[in-house]
């Protein structure tokens, strides 16, 4: 039964990762990707200006802004594809069982994500010829960078349970993003605590607790602490089990 | 999970769950399905045994899609039990799924493959891998005449050839039941003589349900019908005792208008 299970989600994974390579989605996005993760370190990061060969300010900063968009256009097709072309009900009436379909799908969407996060290696060579970066902050760079993408994705995930609509799918989970980057903003978080009368600061710092920005800042200059991984696991479980309960009301 | 009874039911076939000659293939008990405050299928049984072909017959929103989306695990039933092969669907989906195949209404498609992929992601889904999956798309391409199109992308296919290509799939892992929802809907005379040839044939040895709008379909395959009007059965029977349910009335035709009510009257 073990088996079965594990070549259920495999079989969903393979037909979801190969999906996108056939549309023309996928490579635009990735290209996007490339010249806005590129553009940002070296016109707004000024990243040769700088003369400092670590990351975190001229690169891995921006990630969060490219993810809020473009991570929703890589998801948004995962389930919202499925109702629109009725293959759901194809799917629920194959012998699996709904996890193995969501698993399937987000590890598919994740393998992708890894794939366009990968070719910014170019920017780690650079930086190795014109400095001595520090291996340490690049590699937790990279993880925090990727795991806020995952976040987003899952997010993504969910919404696309709850529409046959790609596009109310892509504004609803860009919202649900920029909410959840916002509310961290070191920059937003302390006007809003100087505002707001001192007995509040503890409610405005939990909330700022609660977003993806908080944690990401952390772990992007270097300091990989596992309560951060946990955030953005724990991000994505309850994202997946809010797919899940989508996917129930779709056949209720 | 609405009712406990089902636990104890359920229970005898997990020891064995392949042996279960004497039951019916699909046993449908009080099957009722409500939409907010609409009774879509109201109290419907019905069991239908290996070689049994039983079709479905109905106005529109009478209920035969939603009935059918029930009994292949699609829709929860608000209430009643249904058992594929004698395993529970409530309680044991998974394994009941495995028996049943299933081409739903307007044959859906992943339209970024080919046909022989999606055969052959169907085909991975209902266990089958290596030579055995090969073996499997090869035997539905020929039954269903899909060589031609074989490669074909999924997106570029006429109507028959996409409603072929699901109804391939839904008999791709040699079901023992079989669910169509309006297997023939959108054919042309050539392509339905052939499907309803085909469902004959399987009927043999097979537990088949179908839903169709067209009657003489239902004399020329079924060897039982069933009308269902509002969430309702309203006649059960062969074709021949229902050609004879209403006095006066010679075809099939005139039975069914004459005992279903068309949706513009109140």
């Amino acid at each position: 039964m073990k088996n079965r299970d594990l070549a259920n989600t495999m079989a969903i994974f393979k037909r979801e990762f190969l999906s996108y390579f056939n549309s023309p989605v996928l490579y635009v996005i990735v290209v996007i990707f490339l010249l806005a993760a590129m553009g940002f370190a070296f016109f707004f990061g000024r990243f040769l200006d700088s003369d400092n060969a670590s990351l975190t300010q001229a690169f891995f900063f921006w990630h969060p802004w490219i993810y809020i968009v473009l991570a929703p256009a890589v998801g948004m097709r995962m389930w919202s594809e499925e109702h629109r072309l009725g293959t759901f009900e194809l799917l629920m009436t194959m012998p699996l069982s709904p996890w193995q379909a969501i698993i399937g799908k987000f590890v598919a969407s994740a393998l992708v994500w890894a794939i366009g996060l990968a070719l910014t290696f170019s920017i780690v060579l650079t930086v190795c010829w014109l400095g001595d970066p520090d291996p340490g902050p690049i590699m937790t760079g990279y993880a925090a960078s990727y795991l806020y993408a995952l976040g987003c994705l899952a997010v993504t995930s969910a919404a696309s349970a709850y529409t046959r609509s790609q596009v109310v799918c892509f504004i609803v989970s860009v919202a649900l993003c920029i909410l959840l980057t916002l509310i961290g903003y070191p920059g937003i978080v302390d006007t809003v605590v100087r505002t707001l009368p001192g007995s509040l600061e503890s409610v405005v710092r939990f909330v700022s607790y609660l977003s993806f920005m908080d944690h990401f800042y952390e772990m992007s200059k270097g300091i990989l602490v596992i309560r951060d991984v946990l955030y953005f696991v724990s991000v994505i479980v309850i994202a997946l089990v809010v797919t899940n309960m989508g996917l129930r009301s779709k056949r209720a | 999970m609405q009712d406990s009874q089902c636990v104890t039911l359920a229970l005898p076939f997990h020891n064995n769950p392949y042996n279960h000659d004497s039951d019916p293939m699909i046993q449908v008990q009080n099957l009722r399905k409500v939409f907010g405050s609409k009774v879509a299928v109201d109290d419907v049984s019905f069991t239908v045994e290996k070689g049994q072909v039983l079709g479905f017959l109905g106005p529109n929103g009478a209920g035969k899609s939603t009935s059918m989306r029930m009994v292949t695990g699609y829709f929860r039933p608000t209430a009643g039990s249904i058992k594929v092969g004698g395993i529970d669907m409530l309680e044991e989906p998974e394994l009941a799924k495995r028996s049943i195949g299933y081409l739903p209404e307007n044959a859906p498609l992943y339209s970024d493959m080919t046909v022989a992929s999606f055969l052959g992601f169907c085909a991975e889904m209902r266990g089958l891998n290596g030579a055995a999956k090969a073996k499997a798309i090869d035997r539905v391409l020929d039954l269903c005449f899909l060589h031609k199109v074989r490669n074909q992308s999924v997106d570029t296919l006429s109507k028959g050839y996409r409603h072929r290509t699901c109804f391939a799939q839904s008999i791709i892992h040699d079901p023992e039941v079989l669910i169509l929802d309006e297997p023939t809907d959108g054919l042309d005379p050539n392509q339905k003589h052939e499907i309803r040839n085909l469902i004959k044939h399987m009927g043999e040895t097979k537990a088949i349900i179908f839903s169709t709008h067209i009657l003489e379909e239902v004399e020329a395959a079924c060897t039982r019908a069933m009308i269902i009007d509002r969430g309702k059965v309203v006649a059960d029977g062969t074709p021949a005792q229902l050609k004879k349910l209403v006095p006066g009335c010679n075809t099939l035709d005139e039975v069914f208008r004459s005992i279903t009510r068309s949706d513009l009257e109140k």
